[in-house]
């Protein structure tokens, strides 16, 4: 469990330091309340032979004053998980700020002309731009007439709309405008309670982001797409185009992408995305709500799934289909790897010199400070300290301490929806014996191991990293790379090392798949060997004496 | 098409901002804090505005944003968020340990009423401001106004918790230089210092928000207003203030606490806009107008001569803060170029309308204006009455590249370019590289447009 009862010498090293001492050092000058209270989100990895880890804290309040890198609720929702599909008219009910700020920044690409329609929406920005008028008096009214001026405007098929901090405390009734709206336009308009100060995190919106496209949209299409292998793809934004990506690998090989969640969605998808045979999670964090909600009403399982790093495509793209064990699809699969693993090999083979062994050190959401270890490793690169910025204990230590988490008060504000089976609609798409029979084969259903099983002992794992924090590792372990955010972006690189922004990618990409790994080997050779950071010191800091002799003979 | 819902067809809309213009008050009040020396803003409010800001910030700037926050979950929103508040003080002071923290807030803890003042005393009584140390204040709330107030209002508190007199006026200008970048704040105070004036500038916000590489990563750069100059800021002979609805509220305060007398200008953008700053700050500090600023003016007259042809006439589309846009209009004007779509996305009131109609009552033809309006309205003017050149911020390029018309990057955010926090557009020598801008953009279209048989190879 968390720390060793009886104090062993540490025989762990961590880039020859001891963790143990740097936990230490990390907490040393924090008040004694805070210190209490990161000692329990900073952990030394220990991973025992039957696959325990130690417990971490995460998901808790993060702590005043302290400089983390977490947004809000109305940022998981709105931003992170319906921001991507581009033919709903997403209208941030509240100040205009919250609105502005998830305006174009999240670089979910879309093709629109993917649907007939040619719908697209993620340019705009849709605000109430709420007034002290209606702070005082409500702002039922104004949301109604915006919602009418939307669709007289531009004639949408669907509208949703966002609650920030404000309008919780004035007790705007969104739910009800919007179902009143819904009938007298005929379209589908449905509000989400998403008010920034729910939960601790970006991770309560994600959840009342599940809930709401569950409640809403999923299931009013029973049209089933036609195709072979028919798969939804969950938790996949297409932030830099990875959905494109993973798109194009899914086409060749003859699998049919039903809905994605949400990167290059569109609303229809998801409305019969209940139709699908396969549920593929690759951010758990974000959207493991939803396929646990399609899978007890619809029968459809879910599998996890992780595109980014090569070897990480190829056993994702291979237990697909496994699932669906039909040869035709083994050996497609096959080949596609076989034809596309070259490339991929001669590009990692031409970087490698420059980054085996470097260092790097992810801070990151809440999946892919795991994910993106797989592409360093291929790089023969070494994860020194990883955490997330909103992940949960699942996501850390693996779904099987799901009922050991106490749910506190933060989360019980965060509705749990009741699901049934659909008395009509329900169908197992495959018999007991069936996934018996696949798990004795090694395919896990619903299952999720977390990052800290695949993480040596000794790397630190450091949940809702602090700005001191951040400042103190790098100044103790001078990381080759740092990987974090926009917000963290200048701070690392004034210490003169390179950050990887794994949120926008430094607005590159993509970095999922085979072609996605590439790219990605050449970014981080070309961070880590540039130039640039070789500048820092002019020549006569470098040698400030003053009687140098002349040397232009 | 990036905008491909964007229509001609012109509805009235009254509830609904479509690509707003303008953003919230604590953005501004956040950069206003950054311009203080050794201050850390900090966000009472939930996590999400501190993120936002931050980011928006950083992504302008290319540089680090440090900011706090209180972190209100829904307990502080029910309650009252005083003990986050006092937590946050005591761990920035612990942990970060900057001189003074510059406190603002969002409109959640508006919504609920929080009383900071009151905060800031219980934090001081449970000791957890050390000797020495500072905090202040100002009341941001997002459904009022927009980031220019919140930058406004914050210069102001400076103002209101620091500046004192001892009756003794010394020598010394005050500068209050507006919504502006770091850069048009360093060419502001050159301005002055080239008179042979001594000033406080505030905020000042150079050296903090385009500071070297070195290797070393300082959470309070070399930069900033200090606490000691905002003090003596009530002894200074004179304040000008650059903007109206920047800036105003800070020289007015301070005259009222301080008797400083003040002169609110334009923003010394373009020629007329430099020479009433110039000619002010001779008359208040009773200096001559040395040489070398001639010199400087007379060389954008000169260019503004030989360049003539290629503006003349030219009509532009301007979105972007009051202030600047304002400006803007006076100095487009003044090359004979006609400002015929105009959007502010902040408020500024009748005066400011008022204004901007006398800056384009010489324009040969009718001229839009929208105050506040935003970037839709925008994008329909131009849709329906194209034009030549667009100056906005980077949002603008969604519009720019659907209509493909140049577009010159001017304002508040922009995200996608290097310049702004190094080249000042302000002064003489900013009014120059303004020009260059808009030169570069027209002429290289009319490069790019040009056939085969009409290339010019001078121009
Ligand atoms: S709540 Fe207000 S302060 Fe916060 S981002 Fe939204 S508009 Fe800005
Ligand atoms: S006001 Fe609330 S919803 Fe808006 S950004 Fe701030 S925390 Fe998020």
């Amino acid at each position: 469990m968390a720390t060793g009862a009886n104090k062993k010498p540490a025989e762990v090293r961590l880039d020859r330091q001891d963790p143990e001492k740097i936990k230490a050092r990390l907490l040393a000058k924090y008040p004694p309340k805070v210190a209490r209270k990161r000692a329990k989100q900073i952990v030394v990895n220990k991973v025992s032979a039957d696959g325990e880890v130690p417990v971490i804290s995460s998901n808790v309040r993060t702590v005043p004053g302290l400089m983390g890198q977490r947004g809000c609720c109305y940022a998981g929702c709105k931003g992170v998980v319906l921001g991507p599909t581009r033919d709903i008219i997403n209208i941030t009910h509240g100040p205009i700020g919250c609105g502005y700020y998830s305006w174009l920044t999240r670089r979910n690409q879309t093709d629109p002309d993917s649907s007939a329609d040619g719908h697209n929406y993620i340019p705009y920005c849709f605000s109430t731009d709420m007034q002290d008028q209606e702070i005082i008096f409500g702002g039922e009214k104004k949301l109604k007439q915006a919602i009418q001026e939307a669709y007289d405007n531009f004639k949408p098929k669907a509208i949703a709309v966002f609650s920030t901090c404000p309008v919780g405390l004035i007790g705007d009734d969104v739910h009800a405008v919007c179902r009143e709206m819904k009938a007298k336009l005929g379209i589908n308009v449905f509000g989400f309670s998403c008010e920034g100060y729910k939960g601790v995190s970006q991770s309560a919106g994600h959840h009342i982001a599940n809930n709401g496209i569950f409640k809403h949209v999923v299931g009013l299409d029973d049209t089933v797409k036609e195709g072979n292998y028919r798969i939804n793809l969950l938790g996949e934004y297409n932030i830099g185009g990875d959905a494109f990506e993973i798109e194009r690998l899914f086409e060749r090989c003859g699998i049919t992408l039903v809905s994605s969640y949400s990167g290059n969605a569109s609303i229809d998808a998801f409305a019969n995305s209940h139709t699908a045979d396969l549920n593929l999670i690759m951010c758990h964090r974000s959207i493991n709500y939803v396929a646990e909600m399609m899978e007890t009403k619809f029968g459809v399982p879910w599998i996890k799934v992780n595109f980014i790093g090569a070897a990480a495509t190829a056993k994702s793209l291979r237990k697909i289909a496994q699932y669906f064990d039909e040869q035709e699809l083994t050996d497609i699969v096959e080949q596609v790897i076989a034809e596309e693993m070259p490339a991929v090999e001669a590009a990692c083979a031409d970087v490698r010199p420059r980054t085996e062994g470097k260092r790097a050190m992810l801070f990151v959401g809440g999946s892919r400070a795991h994910h993106y270890q797989e592409l360093f490793a291929e790089l023969g690169m070494k994860t020194l300290s990883a955490g997330y910025e909103f992940g949960h204990r699942d996501d850390y230590e693996g779904r099987k301490v799901l009922p050991d988490i106490k749910v506190d008060a933060d989360s019980r504000n965060i509705e749990e929806m009741e699901i049934t089976p659909d008395p009509e609609r329900f169908k197992p798409r495959i018999s007991e014996a069936k996934k018996a029979e696949l798990e004795a084969k090694g395919l896990q259903f619903s299952a999720y191991d977390g990052m800290m099983t695949e993480m040596p002992d000794g790397t630190m794992v450091i949940d809702d990293l602090s700005q001191y924090e951040t400042d103190q590792l790098i100044k103790m372990f001078k990381p080759d790379i740092f990987c974090a955010g926009i917000k963290e972006k200048y701070t690392v690189q004034k210490h003169g090392i390179p950050l990887k922004q794994l949120h926008s990618y430094d607005y590159g990409g993509p970095y999922a798949g085979f072609k996605g790994a590439i790219n990605f080997y050449k970014e981080i050779d070309r961070m880590v060997s540039s130039r640039a950071w070789q500048y820092m010191r002019a020549p006569w800091q470098e040698h400030p004496e003053l009687s140098a002799t002349y040397a232009w003979e | 098409m990036l905008l491909r819902h964007t229509s001609t067809e012109m509805k009235e809309r009254s509830a609904l901002t479509v690509n707003p213009a303008k953003t919230c008050q604590p953005i501004g009040a956040m950069y206003a804090a950054l311009g203080v020396h050794g201050c850390l803003p900090h966000s009472h409010g939930s996590q999400g505005c501190y993120a936002y800001h931050r980011s928006a910030l950083t992504r302008h700037f290319k540089e680090p944003v440090v900011a706090a926050t209180s972190a209100f979950t829904e307990g502080a929103s029910v309650f009252g968020g005083q003990a986050n508040l006092v937590q946050a003080i005591d761990n920035i002071f612990s942990v970060y340990n900057p001189d003074v923290i510059a406190v603002h807030t969002t409109c959640l803890s508006e919504t609920i009423g929080d009383d900071v003042p009151q905060i800031f005393a219980k934090a001081k009584a449970d000791g957890k401001v050390p000797d020495g140390k500072f905090l202040f204040h100002a009341n941001t709330p997002s459904y009022v106004g927009s980031h220019v107030t919140g930058f406004a209002s914050t210069t102001k508190a400076m103002v209101d918790y620091f500046a004192e007199t001892n009756g003794h006026k010394t020598k010394t200008i005050n500068l209050i230089p507006g919504y502006v970048e770091p850069s048009d704040m360093a060419e502001i105070r050159r301005i002055a210092e080239t008179m042979g004036i001594s000033t406080i500038m505030f905020p000042d916000t150079s050296k903090v928000l385009n500071g070297p590489l070195t290797g070393k990563y300082k959470m309070f750069p070399e930069g900033g207003v200090t606490v000691e100059e905002l003090k003596q800021s009530g002894n200074s002979k004179g304040t000008i203030a650059l903007g109206r609805t920047a800036s105003l509220p800070a020289a007015r305060a301070l005259d009222a606490k301080c008797k400083v007398p003040c002169e609110i200008l334009g923003l010394p953008l373009g020629l007329h806009g430099t020479d009433s700053f110039v000619d002010t700050l001779r008359r208040m500090a009773g200096v001559n107008v040395p040489d070398a600023l001639n010199l400087e003016r007379g060389q954008l007259v000169d260019s503004i001569s030989d360049w003539h042809q290629y503006l003349y006439g030219k009509r532009v589309a301007i979105v972007g803060d009051p202030d600047q846009v304002l400006a803007l209009t006076r100095f487009l004007v003044s090359l004979d170029m006609r400002p015929v779509h105009i959007v502010t996305g902040s408020p500024a009131g009748k005066k400011y309308v008022k204004s901007l109609q006398e800056a384009v009552a010489e324009v040969p033809e009718e001229v839009n204006i929208k105050v506040p309006g935003d970037m839709f309205l925008f994008h329909q003017w131009i849709k329906n009455d194209p034009v030549d050149l667009i100056i906005g911020n980077t949002y603008a390029k969604y519009i720019a590249k659907d209509e493909d018309i140049p577009l010159v990057r001017h304002g508040f955010p922009i995200y996608d370019r290097l310049g702004h926090s190094y080249f000042s557009t302000m002064g003489y020598r900013g009014a120059l590289r303004l020009m260059e801008k808009l030169l570069d953009a027209i002429l290289d279209r009319k490069d790019r447009d040009a056939d085969d048989i009409t290339m010019e190879l001078v121009m």
